[in-house]
This record gives structure tokens, C-alpha cells and sequence, in this order.
């Protein structure tokens, strides 16, 4: 079987869990071989190792750090020109598309975005036009290269000690022409992130003010949640952006969904219909949300969430 | 040269003299691309080729996009003057696409329009793109960050991967100043700035603020702006390149999600957040 390239997400060595994700899946293509690019390969290693990548490709240099996307696309072409894998696996985020975007035209790859599963023929699925359809797609050239979102798959555990291969790669002009000049990282909350979570709290314009997050941040991590936002909640500043839930923002697809003060616009709908269950409360009857929610609560956010959270409090002890 | 309508005469003057001092102040011209998709509140659907359906629903200028016809209008707002000219491509009706983002300001529209387009990947579209931007004159090219029906993200990074410029992506702000272009994105973990030199392409999210509304003034001008058609003769692109039969990847099936069912829904009386225990009690979530 041929070489499966999953190329690594992390912060300096950190392995973010889509990446196990897509080891998995790439266990049933053919032979993982993982692509990390940048620092940190030490604590990062274990983590490729326990989830079945046979070969690690390594590419550390400077010049990956400091510009924008290009020298990884660079660095993962050189790779798949020698690895001539039949699949590249790719995070399905920002970063993710537009290296898989380049690598495509490069290696004249046909490119799917989005997947939410792989199977064993490569065929990929797909939830579009606001996850009203499914759509099942194949790539027919030699390569194809795939960006998958998170919680395509469960992990699972395949210990191997991968074989280590470092790369050389001298960059072209183009890869280096958008630099980055500064960044500023993004405080850490100590909850799930929104797409791995279980459980997912959001509010919405309902909640008032950044104030009213409180409520939502409560019953969140009574319930060991991530907290999300509607667009209505990130533009008014309530909430960081990055909390967004929606066509704009994360697609999340947890146990359950619970929506606070949330209208359940088609936007807002794109990015949370797939949840498993989802519960609203809102204090307007008629509002849309409450077409899909398994389980709804006319009434305060106010009165009902503290509620919520206190109960839930009162049964855990 | 004359003025422009709305330019001051000290304006006027001031560029004029910065043009007298040598060919390195030249107008912006921008060039902003914008799809014609199906109206994403509408109930969008598949044609039997399993193509995106656009004779079923309404079809509108992509949200995403108005976005960037609103950060070309500012940059050239800023800079006193500038050229933008508006490139889709699409079947006939794409043509409302580029009106309407006439009609929010800008100068001209070009249309690559040709039946063998139809079914072409986002691999054909830059390709296709690519050549007509190849036979225009720009400083900067500015995308939306997807299109609101096939949400990929790619088409902008493609072009400046073929076209061999910088590419700064899902900008959530934009100030382009002499031959810098410069963005600030919002990832996950940071936000990050980023520097490149023009000519580049841009993609700009929904967080750069919103567009502003066509103004009746503005929709009457549009219908005089001049638009320019292309076929893929005047590219120079062969058929057998693009369309559905040369996609690099093949839909298999389309399947309609069932809508999801309103369930138990109940109004607070004192004890709503005890229910909402109960019921994820009974899921065994709590
Ligand atoms: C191109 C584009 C992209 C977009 N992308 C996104 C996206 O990614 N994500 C997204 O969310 N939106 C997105 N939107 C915006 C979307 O259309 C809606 O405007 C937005 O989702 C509304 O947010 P909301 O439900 O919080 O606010 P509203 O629609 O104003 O709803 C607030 C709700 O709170 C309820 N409420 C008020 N007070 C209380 C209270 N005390 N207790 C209980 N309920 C209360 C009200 O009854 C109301 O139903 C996008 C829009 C466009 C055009
Ligand atoms: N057919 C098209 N005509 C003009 N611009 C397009 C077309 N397809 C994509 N684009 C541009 O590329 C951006 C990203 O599109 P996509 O990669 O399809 O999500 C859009 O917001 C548009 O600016």
C-alpha cells in the first residue's frame, strides 16, 4: 500500500487532536506517513507514534515560522513529490485549506475540502449548502489531496515508532512574499475547544452584553462545555470572534447544542444543525431555533440558565 | 486629465501634481472578484448532473463578496482615486452580480461567460480567472474569503499561486499604503498581521464591516457602466480544461438531509431550567 500523507496541526510540537483524526483515517487508505513542518518535533513525536504514523517527514527551518502559509505549502509539495502518495490528509481550518489550495495546483492534485468522513475507496462525504445536503465525492487524478474538519473520526490508538526523515526544502520567491510581522496569541480559557467539545454553550444577541456571558460561561463549565457565540454576539464584541458559531464561524457538530437567546438564523444554523441534540432557550416563542430544537424553554435566559446551572450543580454532589 | 466628479478641485490638483512627478503615482486598480450564487436563505438544491442548481432559486450577488466590493470602495475612498473593475465568472445571469457591485460604486465589470464552464472545479476556476486577471491591469486583487455555496476558500490562494503573487488571506482588516499591502487576521490562537507587496490578492472576511446599500443613484450609474464579456477563445483556454467532464474530482451521490423535527418545546414557568435538567438527565449527559 502506498504512502498516506497527514500533514501534522500544532503549536510548537503541541498535536492538535484533528490530527490523530486524520491518522485514523488515513489507516484505512494505505501507510501514514506524517508531514511536520516547524519546531517541536520532540513532544510531538510520541503523539504520531501512538497513532499509527509509520514515518515522520520533518522540515524545521526558520522560514516556516515567518510567512504566511507559502514555505508549508512548499515544504509539503517537495514532500509529496517524493513520497507520491496517493492521499494527502489535511486539517480542514484556515491555514489547512490554503496550503492544500497551492499543494493542488502545484502537484496538479484534484482537492475536496470539508470532508466530514473518508472511507476505505477514498471517497470522501461532505455536508453542504448549510448542511441541508450530504454529498459524496471522489477525486479522480493520481493524488488527491483531502481537507478534513474536526471529529470525522474517533482516534484510534496504533502504536508504531515512526522513522524520522528530514527534509531539506529551498524556498521560492513567491513563498516568502507575505510576511508575517507581528502576532499577538490569543489568551487560553481552559475549556474544550468548540470543535472537539461534547457539549457546546452559546449565546446570542439575547444575552445583552458581554456581561450576560457569565450566565452562558456558568452552565458551560458546569457541564465541562465549550462556549460559543452567535455572529450578533462577535460583532457586538461580547465575545471574541474566534467563538463564533455559524456559516462565518466553527462548524460544531457536539452531543448537544444549547442555545441561549440564540434566533437560529440559516448563518447560525449552517454551523450547529448537525449537533446530535439540541436544546434553546429563548423568550420569543415564535423564534426559529425552535424548529430544531429537540428540546425547548420559552422564558428568560436570565432566570432559566442560573437555574440550570444550579441544578446541575445540586445532582453532581 | 479632468477630474473626478467627486474629487475636490484641491484634490485634483494635488494629484495631478503627484502624476507630474514621474510615472510612480499611478491611480489603484483594483480588481474584485465576485460570484453569482444561489441565495443562501433560499432552499438551494442539486440539478440532475448534481451541479448547484440555479434555475430552482434565487440567485444574488454572494454575501461574502459584497465584503470585498465594500474594502475596494474604502481603499479607493482613502486614497482619493483608484480604478475598480469587477471580474465574475458564470452563466448569463452572473451578469446581475456584477450590476449590482456596479451599483455599490466601481467603474467596470468584465464576464467570462461560456457553456463549457459549466461544472468546473475550483482547480478550472482559478484557472480560468487567472487568465482573464493575466489580461488586466491591477494593483491588487481582492476576493471574498468563500463563496456562500461552495464555502471552499481556495479560488483566491489558487489565483495567486498560479499568477505567482503574494497572497493575504482572511483579512478581518485592510490597509494597502504605497506598495504595501497590509492585513490582520483573526486565527484561533492569535491574531496575526501580515505585510506583502503589491501587486497581491486579498481575501477579506465578513469582520472587515459591512457593506454598504446601492443607492438609487448608484443603481441608475451601474446601467451605464461598461461591461466586457469574455469566452474562453478570448483566453486562450481549451474546453477540454474546464467544466464538468475535466473536474479533478467527481461527486458520487446527493442525498437531502431530513429536516430536523421541532421536539418538546415548553414555556418557563419558574422551573425551566429544572426541565432542561431532567432532559439531559434523561440522555444521561448529566
Ligand atoms: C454573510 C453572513 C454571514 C453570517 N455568518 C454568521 C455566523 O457565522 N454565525 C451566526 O451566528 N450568524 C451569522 N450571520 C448573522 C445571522 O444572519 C444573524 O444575524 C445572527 O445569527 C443573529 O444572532 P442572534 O440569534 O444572537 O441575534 P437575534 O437574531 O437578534 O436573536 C436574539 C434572540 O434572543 C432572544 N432573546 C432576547 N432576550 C432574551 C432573554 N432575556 N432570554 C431569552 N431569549 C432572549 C430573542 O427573542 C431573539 O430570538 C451571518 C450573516 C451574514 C449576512
Ligand atoms: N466563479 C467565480 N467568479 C468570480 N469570483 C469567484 C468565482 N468563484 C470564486 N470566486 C472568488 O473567490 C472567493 C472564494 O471562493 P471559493 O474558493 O469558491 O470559496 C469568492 O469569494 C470570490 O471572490
Amino acid at each position: 500500500m502506498g504512502e498516506i500523507l497527514v500533514l501534522v496541526d500544532h503549536v510548537d510540537g503541541a498535536v492538535r487532536k484533528s490530527t490523530t483524526e486524520l491518522l485514523t483515517i488515513a489507516r484505512r487508505l494505505g501507510e501514514p506517513a506524517a508531514v511536520f513542518l516547524g519546531s517541536g518535533l520532540d513532544s510531538a513525536l510520541e503523539v504520531l507514534g501512538r497513532f499509527g504514523a509509520t514515518k515522520v517527514y520533518v522540515v524545521d527551518d526558520a522560514t516556516i515560522g515567518e510567512y504566511l502559509v507559502g514555505p508549508k505549502a512548499e515544504a509539503l509539495v517537495a514532500i509529496a513529490e517524493k513520497a507520491s502518495p496517493s492521499t494527502i490528509l489535511v486539517s480542514s481550518n484556515a491555514e489547512g485549506k490554503e496550503i492544500a489550495a497551492r499543494a493542488a495546483v502545484r502537484l496538479g492534485a484534484g482537492l475536496i475540502t470539508d470532508a466530514i468522513d473518508v472511507d476505505a475507496d477514498g471517497v470522501a462525504t461532505q455536508s453542504v449548502f448549510a448542511a441541508s445536503y450530504v454529498v459524496t465525492a471522489k477525486v479522480t487524478t493520481a493524488t488527491a489531496i483531502i481537507t478534513v474538519k474536526p471529529n470525522a473520526a474517533a482516534p484510534e490508538i496504533s502504536e508504531t515508532t515512526p522513522a524520522v526523515e528530514n527534509v531539506a526544502v529551498s524556498y521560492s520567491a513567491i513563498a516568502t512574499s507575505a510576511k508575517i510581522t507581528s502576532v499577538a496569541p490569543r489568551a487560553k480559557s481552559g475549556r474544550p475547544e468548540l470543535t472537539d467539545a461534547e457539549i457546546v454553550v452559546s449565546g446570542g444577541r439575547g444575552v445583552g452584553g458581554p456581561e450576560g456571558f457569565g450566565v452562558v460561561e456558568s452552565l458551560a463549565d458546569a457541564l465541562g462545555a465549550a462556549v460559543g457565540a452567535s455572529r450578533a454576539a462577535t460583532d457586538a464584541g461580547w465575545y471574541p470572534h474566534a467563538f463564533q458559531v455559524g456559516q462565518t464561524g466553527k462548524t460544531v457538530s457536539p452531543q448537544v447544542y444549547i442555545a441561549n437567546g440564540i434566533s437560529g438564523a440559516i448563518q447560525h444554523r449552517a454551523g450547529m444543525q448537525t449537533s446530535k441534540t439540541i436544546i434553546a432557550v429563548n423568550k420569543d416563542s415564535e423564534a426559529p431555533i425552535f424548529e430544531l430544537a429537540d428540546f425547548g424553554v420559552v422564558g428568560d435566559l436570565f432566570k432559566v440558565v442560573p437555574q440550570l446551572t444550579d441544578e446541575i450543580g445540586k445532582r453532581k454532589s | 486629465m479632468g477630474c473626478r466628479h467627486d474629487q475636490t478641485p484641491q484634490e485634483c490638483e494635488h494629484f495631478a501634481i503627484l502624476r507630474s512627478l514621474g510615472g510612480w503615482f499611478t491611480p489603484m486598480k483594483i480588481v474584485v472578484l465576485v460570484k453569482h450564487v444561489p441565495d443562501a436563505a433560499s432552499d438551494r438544491a442539486f440539478a440532475s448532473d448534481t451541479t448547484t442548481d440555479r434555475a430552482a432559486v434565487d440567485c444574488r450577488l454572494s454575501e461574502l463578496d459584497e465584503y470585498a466590493v465594500e474594502q475596494a470602495l474604502q481603499v479607493v475612498e482613502k486614497a482619493g482615486e483608484g480604478e475598480i473593475t469587477y471580474l465574475t465568472m458564470g452563466p448569463e445571469a452572473a451578469g446581475e452580480a456584477l450590476r449590482k457591485s456596479l451599483s455599490m460604486g466601481g467603474d467596470a465589470g468584465v464576464h467570462v461567460i461560456d457553456d463549457a464552464l459549466h461544472g468546473s472545479d475550483a482547480l478550472a476556476t482559478s484557472l480560468v480567472l487567472a487568465a482573464a486577471l493575466g489580461k488586466m491591469e491591477f494593483d491588487v486583487v481582492i476576493c471574498g474569503m468563500a463563496s456562500t455555496d461552495g464555502t471552499m476558500s481556495v479560488v483566491p490562494t489558487m489565483l495567486a499561486e498560479r499568477l505567482g503573487l503574494p497572497c493575504l488571506t482572511w483579512a478581518s482588516s485592510l490597509s494597502i499604503d504605497g506598495p504595501a499591502v497590509t492585513i490582520r487576521r483573526d486565527d484561533d490562537d492569535a491574531s496575526t498581521t501580515i505585510t506583502g507587496t503589491l501587486p497581491a490578492v486579498v481575501s477579506v472576511t465578513d469582520q472587515t464591516g459591512e457593506a454598504r446599500y446601492p443607492s438609487f443613484k448608484g443603481i441608475m450609474a451601474a446601467k451605464k457602466k461598461p461591461v466586457t464579456t469574455w469566452s474562453l477563445a478570448d483566453l486562450g483556454i481549451d474546453p477540454a480544461q474546464v467544466g464538468l467532464s475535466a473536474a479533478w474530482s467527481v461527486v458520487d451521490s446527493v442525498t437531502k438531509r431530513p429536516a430536523r423535527q421541532a421536539g418538546t418545546i415548553v414555556t418557563d414557568e419558574g422551573d425551566g431550567g429544572v426541565k432542561i435538567a431532567d432532559y439531559l438527565a434523561s440522555g444521561k449527559f448529566i
